[in-house]
């Protein structure tokens, strides 16, 4: 019998306000302990919550990006638990209302086809604060700046089969709230989280498992590399006639394993009730539809775009339309460029790579995307090759000027397109290089297209790479040739 | 609904209570009369009847999106039991 | 100079026939002498009392003086005031020296008043006799060995033994109008929403409501002139306009239409107070107004609701007294878990336990339907019980309290007739209803008994006009146990 994995997501979104969801302190992230907690935050006698209109406009806008039902009246309950972070000894959150209720997401499978995941509800709440346990020896030290940050939380259908289904559906969210811009989406702070309940099943069954939630796992590799760990270990678990005990774990990314949560093993009775502090938040057609205009494009309606106006393939499309300022660089690249493929190699080629190994976003990239569309508009007019202009964009990446042009010039590396020039070269290396001339001349016709490749080489290296290859090209095969007979 | 000593204990637990063995019985028997004395509201049929959390039908008032609170950790943490490095300090968490 | 109303004592102000340091003076005097009978301040707060009255006289000799300023007042001790221990009547809180101003004691500041101190009070509102106070019962003036009413017993003890000419409360199931019937003192618990709950520690949120507690309606009206108003930083607060509750108190009440509810008026209420009551009904009678007898056909299922969602509220509202932020902390905790559960355990008194203890189990997996719900729709019958009646008449009226002050000690052993004092006053909590204590009279040899009066929402000015015309019309107000 096969197995088969049941994978539900809840995500975490912080929303990107600038205040709390129910206080005036700042969400901003890394300041000192417990200096971004007001009376409210740390529930103060006395204290009350007002909540934030932006919140709710950024948890709408998320409801009609994923088409899902708007919750017209939704109410906050209160979850109650004891926690050192949780300060009032309950989270605000929505259990019977939500603002958001069933949408959906489609997601590309690597065989390319297209599955849908079902969304069952999104719904606001206050985040915890931190609780630092190593910081005394016998002591946990209390945070409470992250304390009200907004969260939506998304909870997914059990609709995911396996690891990478889960991070395709991971990643579409993800580029879904960062291209809303209700949340900046960085998962090393914590601005995105995600749960992850696993079950397995054998195949066909319709009952599902015994599942568990993996907590605390902050990038896509960790996501993946812990749901496929825990798939594992509950096959192994199953097929030794063990059981599968319902339960919170927790993800070591440095041993790459899940482990059992010790403090959450008791079985909680949250007693959600609608918080008394708050009424219930009514929103009407009006603007709903107000907002629905302001909605932008987003990354599904981008590829389909991308794909009919620039004809790039399926998948760089996807790539670059899954997030809005990716998308709006390569357009801007394309535009500038004049060759749209051009301009999708190098944004998801050079640029990627100097990105990722530089740790920076594409908003600070020091090469700009006019500078990139300039530099890629100089390889489509000739004036300096592919290979010379990774050599500029190394120069426009350190600093090393305003545009590709400017780069070119200071360095001399335009193409040398002179025949003359071009001609003086090849007879150097023709006269430099006689054994190879004459294994050219004795050699059956139809190899010495091969063999010229080694004549290429030493005159764009004399060249320092400027050399027009075509015309190079040309030029040899034409002399050699004649040398041939 | 009469409650026992087990009940009193677990709801003492849940709600973070410390409760003397001594007075578990007479906290079952308080807790009991009072949960006999609300239970009357069970011989009435409310069916039909939309349940009333506020006093008033008004809506959620929302706060525009500003910093308003700046850094009060110092004039706050006067009133806290332990702080150090301004954390505030209970005993190790294990999780 | 202690047998005037704030009214009287604010043109003695203005006259310049005394200052409000010698006004405050001579309170924080008295109080030093008679508050050990009366135990009705938690604290006193002499250096500040003084420090605000002086400001005042210098405000009204720079001709900026306002209708409070230099007026003393006493603030229940529910209310959080920056640099003053804010105890809430409880061992949790007992070290609790609040860094912010609830905002009605901001109102009251930028009004000019002076704080006396802080008023004695069950602990966090959870009582009717003020007798769960951590700092030891409140005594009333009228017969020591009786309990001043609760939970705003402090505040009612103050104000009838001259102790304050003045003084806030709050009500959450009838803790401003019970102190007040059982001390002979006017009490006002207003619209919920009316007055800010911010900086007021919360009992049960959706009850919970701020009021003035005085000796005559021209004083209560004083005070929500000061009190009432929309505050931002309360969800619950409603953005209405605030009229000038003075203006009202004289009109006639020609055409009033008040109606008794049969449910008041049952053989299970002392009769001496039944008789008191209507005796001031017909005094309403004489003023012009027209009396019908209506029905709350609900008001017996007032105390079961009740007793779930204040304590539901209540078990939420009181978890964020753990011992980490601020307040009591037990010594050594071993544990997280010793931590909370003996910091809470030592912290809170046993009502308030047991009121936690009924609310979470109100609230726990399985019994959220029968419960909490249930007692959310009868809250809703309850409503409708007033909405119907106030549409038949202006006014309803009834006894505030069944039965006049009892003895300390005679219901401590039983909580359940403990709650069945507040029979009368809990169901308009639920309501949300603007409601009213006026003495009317006296029974058992001197106990005061308390007219109670309930209007329409945002009905406050109405209630105050016919309370006034009342008191122009009777001396039961005058009445002074200090004199007796």
């Amino acid at each position: 019998m096969e197995w088969e994995a049941v994978i539900g997501l809840e995500i975490h979104a912080q929303l990107a306000t600038k205040s709390k969801i129910f206080s005036g302190a700042s969400t901003a992230f890394g300041a000192e302990p417990n200096t971004q907690a007001c009376a409210v935050d740390l529930a103060l006698p006395g204290t009350l919550p007002v909540f934030n209109t932006e919140a709710l406009r950024m948890a709408v806008m998320f409801g009609l990006a994923i088409d899902a039902e708007i919750g017209y009246t939704s109410v906050f309950d209160r979850k109650n638990y004891f926690y050192p972070d949780l300060p009032k000894g309950y989270q605000t959150s929505q259990l019977f209302h939500p603002i958001v209720g069933i949408g959906h997401v489609d997601i590309e499978l690597e065989d390319g086809t297209t599955k849908r995941v079902g969304v069952t509800r999104a719904h606001l709440e206050e985040d915890a604060g931190k609780s630092l346990h190593e910081e005394f020896p016998s002591m946990t030290g209390i945070d409470l700046n992250r304390a009200g940050t907004p969260l939506l939380e998304i909870v997914s259908e059990p609709d995911m089969r396996s690891a990478e289904e889960a991070v395709a559906y991971v990643k579409k969210i993800h580029s879904i709230v960062t291209n809303l811009g209700i949340c900046d989406g960085n998962m090393a702070e914590g601005s995105f989280r995600c749960d992850c309940n696993v079950s397995v099943r054998y195949k066909g069954e319709e009952e599902f498992g015994n599942r568990t939630e993996t907590k605390n796992i902050n990038s896509f590799r960790f996501i993946e590399k812990a749901i496929k760990g825990e798939i594992e270990r509950q096959i192994d678990l199953l097929e030794d006639g063990g059981t599968i005990t319902q339960e919170t774990r927790l993800y070591d990314a440095n041993k790459d394993e899940t482990r059992s949560m010790r403090s959450k093993e008791e079985a909680n009775d949250y007693r959600y009730f609608p918080c008394p502090d708050l009424l219930p938040i009514v929103i009407d057609d009006e603007y709903v539809s107000k907002l629905r205009d302001t909605l932008p494009e987003l990354p599904d309606a981008r590829k389909a775009r991308f794909i009919e106006q620039f004809k790039l393939s399926d998948y760089d499309a996807m790539v670059l339309s899954a997030y809005r300022d990716l998308g709006s660089y390569f357009e801007t690249v394309a535009d500038k460029a004049g060759d749209a493929k051009l301009a999708a190699n190098w944004v998801m080629g050079e640029l990627s790579r100097h990105l990722n190994q530089n740790d920076t976003e594409i908003a600070n990239s020091p090469v700009t995307a006019e500078m990139l569309g300039g530099l890629l508009q100089r390889i489509s007019d000739n004036t300096i090759t592919g290979k010379i202009a990774k050599q500029v964009f190394e120069a426009l990446w350190a600093g090393e000027g305003s545009s590709a042009d400017e780069v070119i010039e200071a360095k001399g590396l335009k193409q040398v397109t002179d025949t003359g020039a071009i001609e003086a070269m090849v007879d150097e290396v023709i006269a430099a290089n006689q054994p190879q001339v004459d294994q050219y001349v004795n050699a059956e016709p139809e190899k010495r297209g091969k063999m010229i490749g080694f004549f290429m080489g030493k005159v764009m290296q004399a060249s320092q790479g400027k050399a027009n290859p075509g015309q190079v090209q040309g030029m040899l095969k034409q002399k050699l040739d004649a040398l041939a007979g | 609904m009469a409650l026992d000593r087990s009940d009193v204990e677990k709801i003492a637990h849940l709600a973070r209570l410390q409760i003397a063995d001594q007075d578990v019985q007479e906290y079952a028997e308080n807790l009991t009369s009072i949960l006999d004395l609300v239970d009357q509201m069970q011989a009435v049929d409310t069916s039909d009847v939309t349940p009333m959390a506020h006093p008033l039908d008004a809506v959620q008032r929302l706060r525009l999106d500003e910093v308003t609170e700046g850094n009060q950790r110092d004039h706050l943490q006067t009133v806290a039991p332990a702080v150090e490095a301004g954390l505030f300090q209970v005993p190790k968490v294990i999780e | 100079m202690f047998e005037k109303t704030l009214a009287e004592l604010a043109q003695g102000l203005s006259s310049g026939e005394f200052s409000s340091v010698e006004l405050t003076q001579a309170y924080l005097d008295r109080i030093k002498a008679e508050d050990g009978q009366l135990n009705s301040y938690i604290s006193v707060t002499e250096e500040q009392a003084l420090a605000q009255a002086e400001a005042a006289d210098q405000a009204r000799a720079a001709g900026e003086a306002g209708a409070f300023t230099g007026l003393p007042v006493a603030h229940k001790d529910i209310f959080c005031t920056q640099g003053v221990r804010t105890s809430c009547g409880s061992k949790m809180l007992d070290n609790f020296v609040s860094p912010y101003d609830a905002t009605v004691i901001e109102k009251f500041n930028a009004a000019g008043a002076v704080m006396l101190g802080k008023t004695n009070m069950d602990e966090f509102a959870m009582g009717s006799s003020n007798e769960s106070s951590f700092y030891g019962p409140s005594r009333n003036p009228w017969d020591k060995d009786r309990v001043p009413g609760g939970s705003s017993g402090g505040s009612a003890a103050a104000v009838a033994g001259r102790l304050a000419p003045a003084a806030t409360g709050t009500d959450t199931g009838g803790s401003i109008r019970q102190p007040a019937a059982l001390c002979g003192i006017t009490g006002l618990k207003p619209t919920y929403g009316r007055v800010s709950r911010y900086g007021m520690i919360a009992f049960a949120s959706s009850l919970d409501q701020g009021g003035p507690m005085t000796r005559t309606a021209e004083d209560a009206a004083m005070m929500m002139n000061v009190m009432a108003g929309f505050d931002q930083r309360d969800s619950t607060s409603l953005d209405r306009e605030v009229p000038d509750y003075t203006l009202k108190l004289n009109e006639s009440l020609a055409g009033l239409k008040i109606g008794l509810p049969k449910e008041f008026f049952s053989d299970d209420i002392d009769q001496e107070i039944a008789a008191q009551v209507q005796c001031a009904i017909k005094e309403f009678e004489a003023l012009g107004a027209t009396v019908k007898e209506i029905s709350l056909p609900n008001t017996h299922l007032a105390i079961p609701a009740y007793y779930i969602i204040a304590p539901a509220e209540a078990s939420s509202n009181l978890s964020r007294f753990d011992g980490v932020r601020y307040g009591y902390r037990c010594e050594n905790p071993v544990d997280l878990e010793d931590l909370y559960k003996r910091s809470r355990g030592e912290g809170f008194g046993a009502e308030v336990q047991r009121r936690i203890m009924v609310g979470t189990y109100a609230l726990s997996e399985g019994f959220y339907d029968a419960y909490y719900k249930k007692a959310l729709q009868i809250r809703r019958l309850i409503q409708q019980d007033y909405v119907n009646a106030l549409q038949e008449v202006d006014i309803i009226m009834g006894p505030t309290t069944p039965h006049p002050a009892f003895k300390l000690g005679e219901k401590t052993s039983d909580p359940v007739a403990m709650y069945m004092e507040d029979i009368f006053t809990i169901s308009l909590n639920l309501a949300g209803m603007p409601g009213m204590s006026v003495p009317c009279g006296f029974a058992q040899g001197g106990l005061p008994v308390g007219l109670q009066m309930i209007g329409n929402y945002f009905a406050e000015e109405r209630l105050l006009n016919a309370a006034h015309q009342f008191q122009q019309a009777t001396d039961w107000h005058k009445q002074s146990p200090v004199n007796a």
